[in-house]
């Protein structure tokens, strides 16, 4: 650590003004800060700093992201597997290499394409790098199928921090999550490498891992078999474990979970906004399981099961708490919460064009969470205004 | 002629085309605007409908302002404007009946543009006929200008072809290449038409001319 220390300070002066590598400052500068929790303090006016900085806070939901993911690489060997009918005579680390290789490559493009906008940003305009790209870097690789092309990726990287992030001021700015803006991106552009039912399986092997499948395979998400009205294949426990098709690391409840348990033990997210939103999605889905229309899938099915599937929980553990998209009012926090999760049940419900409703729902509140602090605030004001008057 | 063609009148011509241009600058005309560019050929007919109509308009409510009684006059305008739209409504239904479907009710309702009441209100009423004639022609273009840059990105991007023409070599599709299905929706038109006015402000650059 200290020699690592050493060697920073010794290419310091290189990026200061008037150094050789100045075009560079705000490289230096990123990861220098990004290392090391900088020593230096304001040096005007009285403040109050939390003990971690905003880029140990992106550290933790890293770390938070990490089981997500590592199972999401086992399942997609897993499913590769198991659609070439080869399940028995197949590895533990075959299959998790595989699926390793298939999304390596994917973390890479995502966290180049991205970090490479916010660099060139922050240089041009002469600012310290934004670490919000940090977190939703890791995040896009995760919410998006395994058969989705990288240069696709690349657009929608782009597109998303220029146009969700950097021309609304950078990271803390935003109105939306810049990584479901990467995906409603993906989502509306390329329809068939994001929905439908080929994407959802890889279906050619890397490195001599995995088997090649034949190019007309096909296997939808358990939600999307319910949206076209055919019978879920899938056990609930195989749901329940993350063994399904979808997007890399929405399947597992369990892995999710620990990272939900990881970012509640820190302080990270807010638990009112996590409970809610599952809340939420129960009610929403009590009701239309009991009194909603005749003859549709996706509404017959058990409260449990909406939260279980699709992109459910992991939206509502790593999208919705958010805290620069979010309510920040703390008890505005419990209506976005729960908006979200009622909004996306009736998404999925009503909607056939949309078998997962939790990408467009987050979008919509975050739409809506100002609007959500704007009352809560007058709310209380009004609450003590009248408390005065009547005394 | 060295009258018809002096610099006043080159300015009245010129200036929408670019420095105040009906679209990027007065942010006029936006709903057609994105209705209509999903493709290069309706953006361009639309484009010009709108020019034929602000230049007539305008030629013809400044040959009888000085007649028209101040209380009623945008009735009088919206007269003489619904009269052209039919009018070029009818020529394309009559030779060029494809556009005039995929352009449907945006041809009609190009009487509600904000362009042609605003150059009528604001230029016509008080300028001869020879210039409102330009300026007709001109704002028209500015508007066209705009549309034509807009349709060309979303038809090439979105369904890779110009004109109806695929440009995109068929190697590129087996090659993985896809079409952008964003392009198609006007919510891109709308981030496309901002990276334009962005484009065209950082040019014109009103800060840097003021020094």
């Amino acid at each position: 650590m200290n020699a690592l220390r050493k060697y920073l300070d010794k290419i310091k002066p290189n990026f200061e003004e008037g150094g050789k590598l100045h075009a560079f400052r705000s490289v230096f500068d990123g990861f220098e800060t990004f290392l090391f929790v900088p020593n230096t303090t304001s040096k005007c006016g009285v403040n109050v700093h939390d003990a971690i900085d905003s880029k140990r806070i992106m550290s933790f939901v890293v770390i938070a992201l990490i089981p997500a993911l590592l199972f999401g690489m086992y399942n997609i060997g897993y499913q590769n597997a198991l659609a070439a009918g080869k399940l028995a005579e197949t590895g533990f680390w075959e299959m998790f290499g595989y699926g390793f290789l298939a999304v390596l490559p994917k973390i890479l493009v995502s966290y180049i394409v991205g970090l490479g906008i916010e660099f060139i940003v922050a240089q041009w305009k002469n600012e310290e790098i934004h670490e919000g790209y940090l977190v939703t870097g890791m995040l896009v690789p995760l919410i998006v199928p395994v058969g989705c092309p990288l240069w696709v990726i690349a657009i929608a990287c782009a597109f998303a921090v220029i146009f969700a992030k950097e021309i609304f001021g950078g990271t803390g700015m935003n109105i939306f999550n810049v990584a479901l803006i990467t995906r409603a991106f993906l989502f509306f552009a390329y329809p068939t490498v994001m929905s439908g039912d080929t994407c959802w399986v890889a279906t050619e092997s890397i490195c001599g891992l995995g088997y090649n499948l034949p190019d007309a395979f096909t296997m939808a998400t358990p939600l999307g078999e319910a949206a076209t009205g055919a019978a879920i294949t899938t056990s609930m426990w195989d749901q329940f474990v993350g063994l399904i098709p979808g997007s890399i690391g929405e399947t597992s409840v369990i892995a999710i979970g620990i990272g939900a348990i990881i970012l509640l033990w820190t302080g990270v997210a807010s638990w009112k906004t996590m409970i809610s939103v599952f809340v939420g999605g129960a009610v929403m889905g009590l009701i239309f399981s009991n009194f909603g229309p005749e003859g549709n899938a996706v509404a017959a099915m058990p409260w449990y099961q909406h939260i279980i599937l699709g992109g459910f929980c992991f939206g509502a553990v790593f999208m919705a708490t958010d805290p620069v998209t979010s309510a920040r009012t703390e008890t505005g926090k419990y209506y976005y919460g729960f908006l979200i999760g009622a909004m996306a049940v009736i998404i999925r419900v009503l909607n056939p064009g949309y078998p997962e409703g939790m990408m467009l729902a987050i979008l919509l509140m975050n739409v809506f969470a100002p609007l959500i602090d704007y009352i809560v605030v007058q709310n209380n004001i009004d609450k003590r205004a009248k408390r005065a008057i009547k005394k | 002629m060295g009258k018809l063609f002096s610099k006043e009148n080159r300015e009245v011509f010129s200036s929408p085309i670019n420095l105040n241009n009906p679209v990027a600058v007065q942010v006029l005309g936006i709903c057609s605007a994105l209705a209509v560019t999903s493709q290069l050929m309706p953006a361009i007919v639309m484009g010009l409908s709108v020019t034929v109509i602000t230049a007539f308009s305008n030629l013809i409510i400044s040959l009888i302002r000085n007649t028209i009684p101040n209380r009623i006059r945008i009735i009088v305008q919206l007269v003489v404007v619904a009269a052209l739209v039919t009018i070029v409504s009818m020529i394309l239904k009559a030779f060029a009946y494809d556009v005039s479907v995929q352009l449907s009710v945006y041809v009609g309702l190009i009487i509600t543009n904000c362009i042609l009441m605003g150059r009528l209100e604001a230029f016509a009423m008080m300028n001869g006929p020879w210039e409102s004639f330009l300026d007709g022609i001109g704002n028209g273009l500015g508007y066209a200008m705009v549309l034509v840059i807009v349709g060309a990105v979303r038809e090439f991007l979105g369904n890779g072809s110009l004109l109806g023409f695929q440009i995109i070599p068929d190697g590129f599709y087996e090659m993985g290449y896809m079409n952008n299905g964003m392009m198609t929706m006007p919510a891109m038109a709308l981030i496309l038409l901002g990276c334009f006015i962005w484009a065209q402000r950082a040019i014109n650059d009103p800060d840097k001319k003021k020094k």
